[in-house]
């Protein structure tokens, strides 16, 4: 480390790469926080998910490879929630929250400034109740003698049990009412960002208000879109709280999404081993999600 | 400025540093114990706490500068248990006694999580008088007591007289057969409009409840069982099990239940027992001994003239068959965990509660069968209720739970297959032949049987 018989660009470069390390340590206490707090429970809940680890039952725990995928491949009601899952994630996020919220958004910029505050602040309101609180809201509105069918009854409209009888629909529409906002902000501000000379042009063009939309502004806030569509996927993949006090996942597994499933297996069957094996495959599942937006989120058509 | 960011950094490090360390030190004391038990969902529902709470003052009060901490658990019955044994996973939460359900407690033992008694009670003058049953639905399969049981409990029909009267069926009511119960309950369904005609417990969100209040109460009165005592396997694909699903199927699609999404709610039974029954709602219902306990001064929902206005009768067997009656029971005991911090004074509190008087106030505010013979002689204990005598009867024609290790995940089986009939959703066949598979997957294929055995 002495600097005696060192050439100049040596020690140039040497000295350069001791300061990047000094200039790096402050980072440290964020790197230990994250080794410790994130990539620690993965690391964990990967080990675990190759392990016969119970709650109760067991006083130890085996390593038996790959035992709980193998498993997990060959139980009818693993693909049954993945099912539930994929359909809850197109329904309520992919569907509802992105193209409601897109409505909203192109709505209120043409709605005069009150209208907006009170639709925004409607909105926004079903966003910033915990989720525990929603999904109890939710229970009220959907259950039997709930305000929904109090106001279908009142229109003389025939009524339904929804949770009963469609409770993954219900539990769409009530994560549809929960996480529009998000997706309405996010596309507030990136409908702010179309300049308003494209549109002016394409008008001018003789494009129409739907031929503008389309070949202008949905083009301009593409990456937006594929932004959105990443975070709320991610977000509607992994609700738990939601379901769990809607339906517990029922009548008969029919709103039991993967993670609702991953509970009820590693926690109320006591195979935590297996449960986590499920929970990596939702990992799984997201990255896949994630894999298609990053593609679409790519610049080379731009 | 260099070592303004070394000095920062390395403050920062030694903060998250001493953090980490924080969390790792522990500040419980030699002198206080911590007791986890099962609050319920209800509000009103609080003689648990009650009874905790008298012995907590006399205990510290008799032992000078110790402290008792309650750790009250509000959940349903399940998550009870997942919450119980998450705290008694970890040295850092484990509680010094913790509150078991006696078809839990195998489970747990073989998960390491509680500690013998045996040299404990071999000295303590009060063992004695526990019945021999009780004792060993507290003893493991290696022969070891690891808990002192507080109660028992056996399963009958409660009926509402009023009901019956309306409905021209006699209000001194035995059936003989299930058909007795779906022609009873046939009948107040048309002759009463507006009230559930009965009710059997189901699915999953009611847990073991349902399992036991429900279906074991049929298939136990049926040629079959669940475990064959004899070969020591677990018994698959018996008549009995697809006969009791049929049950199910009977009442819950011909409307002589309750609806199914109101009966695969998880507080189905608190709805029951503190709304429907009281207010005349339902003609008859499958439940525990210690139903009553919600009636009485100290529970839930006082009500002075249940005695007057409800019934109660034996579960018949399927068709009649000897001994014509059937029942289960089961029952909760006090455990000192593994990983307890104050053992001795644990152990200590158990005795405080096993006093004669303390076990007594208990079974009266509860409702449980007694375990103990000076408690069941106590005339104080016998006038608590009409109903003691008749529920402590049936002990003869009662079944216990094969509650081995295994237990708790096939009774979660069961849940979900009575949940798949409940609902329609599978039919009692292919329910039962979900059950098998679920079964062997569970205890692996070598250890079921077709034969049911003699019951025990």
């Amino acid at each position: 480390m002495s600097s005696t018989v060192v050439d100049a660009p040596a020690g140039a470069r040497s000295a350069h790469r001791r300061r990047t390390l000094v200039r790096g340590l402050p980072l440290l206490p964020a790197i230990v926080l994250l080794l410790a707090f994130l990539a620690g429970p993965i690391a964990y809940c990967v080990y675990y998910a190759f392990t016969d680890m119970q709650l109760t039952g067991a006083a130890e725990t085996h390593f038996v490879g790959a035992a709980n995928f193998t498993k997990a491949f060959e139980d009818d009601r693993f693909y049954h929630a993945i099912w539930e899952t994929l359909v809850f994630t197109v329904l309520s996020a992919i569907v509802g929250q992105n193209i409601l919220g897109l409505v909203i958004a192109v709505l209120m910029r043409a709605a005069s400034a009150v209208l907006r505050q009170i639709v925004g602040a409607l909105v926004i309101a079903a966003w910033v109740v915990p989720e525990i609180v929603a999904g109890y809201l939710m229970y009220a509105f959907f259950r039997d003698e709930g305000t929904l069918n109090e106001i279908l009854g009142f229109l003389h409209l025939p009524q339904q049990n929804w949770l009963y009888t469609l409770p993954i629909l219900a539990v769409s529409l009530a994560n549809v009412w929960r996480g529009t906002a998000f997706s309405m902000l996010v596309y507030g501000a990136a409908l702010a960002e179309v300049p308003q000379e494209l549109n002016e042009a394409a008008a001018m063009d003789g494009a129409g208000a739907l031929q503008r939309f389309w070949h202008v502004t949905i083009p301009v806030i593409r990456r937006s879109i594929a932004t959105n569509l990443m975070l709320i996927t991610l977000q509607t993949l992994s609700v738990f709280g939601l379901i769990f006090a809607m339906t517990k996942g029922g009548p008969s597994n029919k709103s039991t999404t993967l993670p609702i499933y991953t509970y009820q297996t590693a926690l109320q069957n006591y195979e935590i081993g297996y449960g986590t094996a499920m929970a990596l495959v939702l990992l799984v599942i997201g990255a896949l999600f994630s894999l298609v937006y990053l593609k679409a989120l790519r610049p080379e058509a731009d | 400025m260099r070592f303004r960011s070394i000095a920062a950094a390395s403050l920062a490090g030694a903060v998250a540093l001493s953090t980490l360390a924080a969390c790792g030190s522990s500040g419980e004391s030699k002198n206080e114990i911590t007791i986890a038990y099962q609050r319920n969902t209800n509000n009103n529902v609080r003689y648990m706490d009650n009874f905790l709470g008298t012995v907590k003052k006399q205990f510290e009060k008799s032992h000078p500068g110790k402290t008792v901490k309650l750790v009250p658990i509000q959940a349903t019955e399940n998550d009870y248990y997942t919450k119980l044994d998450l705290m008694m996973k970890s040295p850092r939460t484990a509680p010094d006694l913790a509150y078991e359900d006696t078809f839990l407690i195998n489970s747990d033992i073989k998960a390491g999580f509680l500690q013998p008694i045996d040299s404990r009670v071999k000295t303590w003058s009060q063992w004695s008088k526990f019945f021999p049953t009780a004792k060993k639905s507290v003893t493991a399969l290696d022969g070891k007591v690891y808990g002192v049981p507080d109660g028992t409990d056996t399963r009958g029909i409660w009926y509402d007289k009023r009901i019956f009267r309306k409905a021209g069926l006699p209000t001194t009511w035995q059936p003989k057969s299930w058909d007795d119960l779906l022609a009873a309950a046939r009948q107040i369904k048309k002759k009463v409009p507006g009230v559930t005609p009965m009710n059997v417990y189901t699915g999953k969100a009611n847990g073991e409840y349902a399992a036991m209040q429900g279906f074991e109460m049929l298939l136990y009165g049926t040629d079959d069982q669940l475990y064959n005592p004899q070969q020591k396997k677990w018994v698959v694909g018996s008549k009995g099990f697809r006969d009791s699903l049929q049950f199910y199927k009977t009442v819950y699609s011909t409307g002589l239940a309750p609806k199914p999404s109101a009966a695969l709610d998880a507080n189905i039974a608190n709805n029951i027992n503190l709304e429907w029954l009281p207010a005349s709602k339902i003609g008859f219902t499958i439940d525990g001994s210690f139903t009553a306990n919600n009636w009485l001064p100290t529970g839930g929902k006082p009500w002075k003239q249940w005695s007057k206005d409800l019934g109660w009768a034996a579960m018949p067997t399927q068709h009649g068959q000897a001994p014509g009656k059937t029942s289960m029971s089961g029952g909760w005991s006090w455990a000192i965990t593994r990983q307890a911090k104050n053992p001795d004074l644990a152990w200590e509190f158990i005795k405080s509660m096993q006093t004669e008087k303390n076990a007594m106030a208990y079974d009266n505010a509860s409702q449980n069968i007694a375990v103990r013979s000076d408690v069941a002689a106590d005339p104080e204990y016998l006038k608590a209720a009409p109903t003691v005598k008749f529920f402590t009867d049936l002990v003869k024609y009662t079944h216990y739970r094969p509650a081995y290790a295994e237990y708790p995940k096939l009774s979660t089986a069961i849940t979900e297959q009575q949940e798949a009939v409940t609902t329609g959703s599978s039919s009692p066949a292919q329910a039962a032949a979900d059950y098998d598979k679920a079964v062997r997957d569970i205890v692996g294929a070598g250890h079921t049987t077709k034969v049911s055995g003699t019951k025990q």
